[in-house]
């Protein structure tokens, strides 16, 4: 291991050091081409490789040893369990980027220029800095269940408030389809927060003049905010938009951690993984990944063709 | 432009600088390993049953062995313990490897031309589908003479792929117990059940008595469903003998047929009868999220009176809780239909090769002796470790309920039984058959369950 490394490196240092002693017009391109090179090599081997093949094996059988069309989409798209899978995963990704957002949004404004800006923010900013894993883990003690019975208490907090409020408890991770909402939660409470700073940051760069303008023409409150705030803020608000989307569709720590895809939990990133590797049915597993791959690339590219109008602007 | 050429010469030189620092930091910490070991008999041990290792594989001293299995802390000790003699006398030395993401990773190194020198397979069918990658190799004759001496012809069957010996038995366990309190038992004049109809019989007088009388956990991470298969296996054993449960395993009669339907409905009888479980926890969906290790824990506090679980659930009761049949909690053998016929379910660990070379070949033979049998269960001093070895000796076992295993393991009326879901294909043993035994206890029923284990059975 160690040795792979040296020799890596020492790799790199010998072609920089080549790229070094190449001077003149032909000495940049040589350089840009000693930069790029090895990232498309590596983009090359490490992306594109895996994506070909990918695609080619969600066309094969479990083993790799034949062709079988389409059967393995036909699977994802009959089955009724992997139905569910799909049905969940559009709610997953129609749900958490507009509420995260939203809420980061709305924290936003409420906070900009108030005199405790810093602490609000630093509170809401704190889950972003833990794992999905761990913030999964709180969460299941959060929703933690214990019967009604005898003189057991209660650990999990949510139980416990609707045990003082005089509901009895709930289990909130079985019961589908409301548990999805309650892991939905989740990705929520750990994404606002990243909402928030952006959004923040892009609300404290609209120009003073603009709101000074619209105030004195008697626009304030809610009219300001829809009016001035919100499309002064677009672009933001589509970056944090398709990136929580993405992070979104990939969702895969807390479906696992929290309840293993069990009580039709489960979302197409936690499907694949477990039909690739636990099922041993490499053809689904690909096709699954190919599926995602599919639905994601929408996203990115209407991400980048924002950022692209946004710049040229 | 002098600054432009001298910059990547000057990053050039700091990467080689890094380089230096990496490999400083990242010495060698292969070895040494063997040293930890010692309290298993090790040092100055007696060497003579060991010469038959360098006698039969010459030229193994100073090689190394790569072990990969899912056996992790705590448990991993008592087998690391277990080769200090061999290791000593052989000179060979075996590098451990536990990984608790074993079962998916091995087909993953096995496939990818990165397999160990050996693995210790917990289940018959993953070890066909390391087989059929065609990177695993064929067990030596040595290793097949010690399991024909040492173990029954099932188990050797079950370390076998289209009739060709590949694995030799590690570890076993007993699944077919039923936890209780023996005080319990006493105090309330209950009897240990000898059949079926006894049992339930039992249960009905302890609902009499204004009891819960099951408490049941089937919440197992990703695996959570799996303390049903169990269940489910031991019922098909019984209501239906060995014969059509290795039909019902190998797919000659269907998931869905009235044979594991009815199988089911039994566990049923139990599982979702309200008045039954789930002592200790609420209704019966409540099996469904608690963890199978709390299972049985109830039975401490008197909430519950009896657990179906494996003999390795012995490690989860809380410390200080003593294990014995005059102790706080026990187990009773999971009667069959009749006194007489005594079917028994149970797994184990296969120790499968993925290299010839004399060392891996010797180091297999060893595992598969009676020596080793012995030196493991010596190694194990907390007990939770049994063996279907006929050379075991059942006093070298600590625990009352190891020795119980052992006994009934090496009982020649035993009907033994290798656990169905671990044999059946990845795509039904460890995925439909678990989610869809959840769902089971949710409320789907068992007609809609079956069929479903059904429709996921790979078409090949």
């Amino acid at each position: 291991m160690a040795l792979a490394v040296v020799v890596f490196l020492a790799l790199i240092a010998l072609v920089l050091f080549l790229i070094g002693r190449i001077s003149g017009r032909r000495g940049d391109r040589a350089v840009a081409l000693g930069f790029v090179g090895p990232t498309l090599l590596l983009v090359a081997v490490g992306l594109v490789y895996p994506a070909l093949r990918t695609i080619l094996q969600s066309f094969q059988q479990a083993d790799g040893s034949g062709f079988v069309g389409l059967d393995n989409y036909q699977f994802i798209f009959t089955n009724s369990d992997q139905l569910t899978v799909l049905r969940n995963t559009a709610l997953w990704v129609v749900v958490t980027p507009f509420v995260a957002t939203g809420i980061g949004l709305v924290y936003a404004v409420l906070i900009d220029r108030a005199r405790v800006e810093a602490f609000a923010k630093a509170l809401i900013f704190l889950p972003m800095a833990i794992s999905f894993v761990g913030a999964s883990i709180i969460w299941k003690f959060v929703y933690e269940f214990r019967p009604e019975q005898g003189n057991i208490q209660q650990i999990g907090l949510l139980n416990q408030v609707l045990v003082w409020l005089g509901f009895s408890p709930q289990q909130f991770l079985v019961n589908a389809p409301w548990n999805t909402l309650f892991l939905i939660a989740v990705m929520i409470w750990v994404q606002a927060g990243f909402a928030m700073t952006v959004l923040s940051a892009a609300i404290k760069a609209i120009p003073d003049d603009i709101i000074e303008a619209a105030r004195l023409d008697g626009v304030s409150g809610v009219g300001l905010f829809r009016h001035i705030t919100v499309p002064s803020i677009r672009p933001a608000l589509v970056v944090v938009l398709t990136t929580i989307g993405i992070a979104t569709l990939k969702v895969f720590d807390i479906v696992r951690t929290m309840t293993g895809g069990q009580f039709d939990t489960n979302v197409v990133a936690n499907e694949f993984y477990t039909q690739a590797f636990r099922a041993d049915q490499g053809g689904i597993g690909a096709a699954l990944a190919v599926v995602l791959f599919a639905l994601v690339v929408p996203i990115v590219a209407y991400n980048i063709r924002q950022l692209r109008a946004s710049e040229a602007r | 432009m002098g600054s432009r050429t001298n910059r990547p010469a000057a990053l050039a030189a700091g990467v080689l600088g890094l380089s230096l620092v990496l490999t400083a930091c990242g010495s060698d910490n292969g070895g040494d390993d063997t040293a930890s070991g010692g309290s298993g008999g090790g040092s100055g041990a007696d060497c003579s049953a060991y010469e038959q290792y360098t006698q039969d594989f010459p030229g193994i001293d100073g090689k190394t062995v790569s072990v990969y299995t899912s056996i992790v802390t705590p448990e991993d000790q008592p087998h690391l313990d277990s080769y200090a003699a061999f290791e000593e006398c052989t000179g060979v030395d075996v590098q451990y490897e536990g990984d608790k993401a074993f079962e998916a990773q091995v087909l993953v190194r096995a496939k990818a031309g990165n397999a160990p020198d050996i693995a210790y397979v917990p289940q018959p069918g993953l070890l066909q589908q390391l087989v059929a990658t065609g990177a695993a190799v064929p067990a030596p004759e040595q290793t097949a003479a010690n399991v024909d001496e040492f173990f029954g012809e099932d188990w050797k069957g079950y370390g076998s792929v289209d009739g060709q010996f590949y694995a030799a038995p590690l570890g076993a366990n007993v699944k077919s117990f039923v936890w209780y309190s023996p005080s319990e038992f006493e105090d309330s004049g209950y009897e240990v059940p000898t059949t079926l109809d006894e049992l339930k019989s039992l249960t009905d007088q302890m609902v009499a008595d204004g009891k819960v009388p099951w408490c049941a956990g089937i919440a197992s991470g990703e695996a959570t469903g799996w303390p049903v298969t169990d269940w489910m296996e031991d019922m098909m054993l019984r209501l239906n003998g060995p014969e059509v449960y290795d039909q019902w395993v190998n797919h000659e009669i269907p998931f869905n047929g009235p044979e594991s339907t009815a199988a089911l409905d039994a566990v049923g009888e139990y599982l979702k009868n309200p008045e039954y479980v789930n002592g200790g926890y609420g209704d019966v969906t409540t099996i469904a999220t608690t963890t199978f290790q709390d299972g049985g824990l109830p039975i401490i506090d008197g909430a519950c009176s009896l657990h179906r679980q494996a003999g390795f659930y012995a490690a989860n009761w809380p410390e200080g809780t003593e294990v014995a049949e005059d102790g706080d909690v026990f187990a009773f053998y999971l009667p069959g239909q009749t006194a007489e016929d005594r079917p028994v379910l149970g797994g184990g660990e296969f120790v499968l090769a993925f290299d010839d070379r004399p060392e891996v070949q010797a180091f297999q033979t060893f595992l598969s002796s009676d020596t080793w049998a012995n030196e493991k269960a010596i190694a194990t001093p907390q007990g939770g470790w049994v063996s279907a070895n006929s050379g075991l000796e059942v006093d070298n076992l600590v625990s009352p309920i190891d020795q119980l295993s052992a006994e009934i393991l090496q009982d020649p009326n035993a009907v033994f039984r290798f656990d169905g879901s671990d044999q059946m294909p990845g795509a039904v043993g460890a995925d439909a058959f678990w989610k869809q035994a959840t769902n089971w206890i949710t409320g789907q029923s068992t007609q809609e369950t079956v069929d479903k284990i059904e429709a996921a059975w790979p078409a090949s």
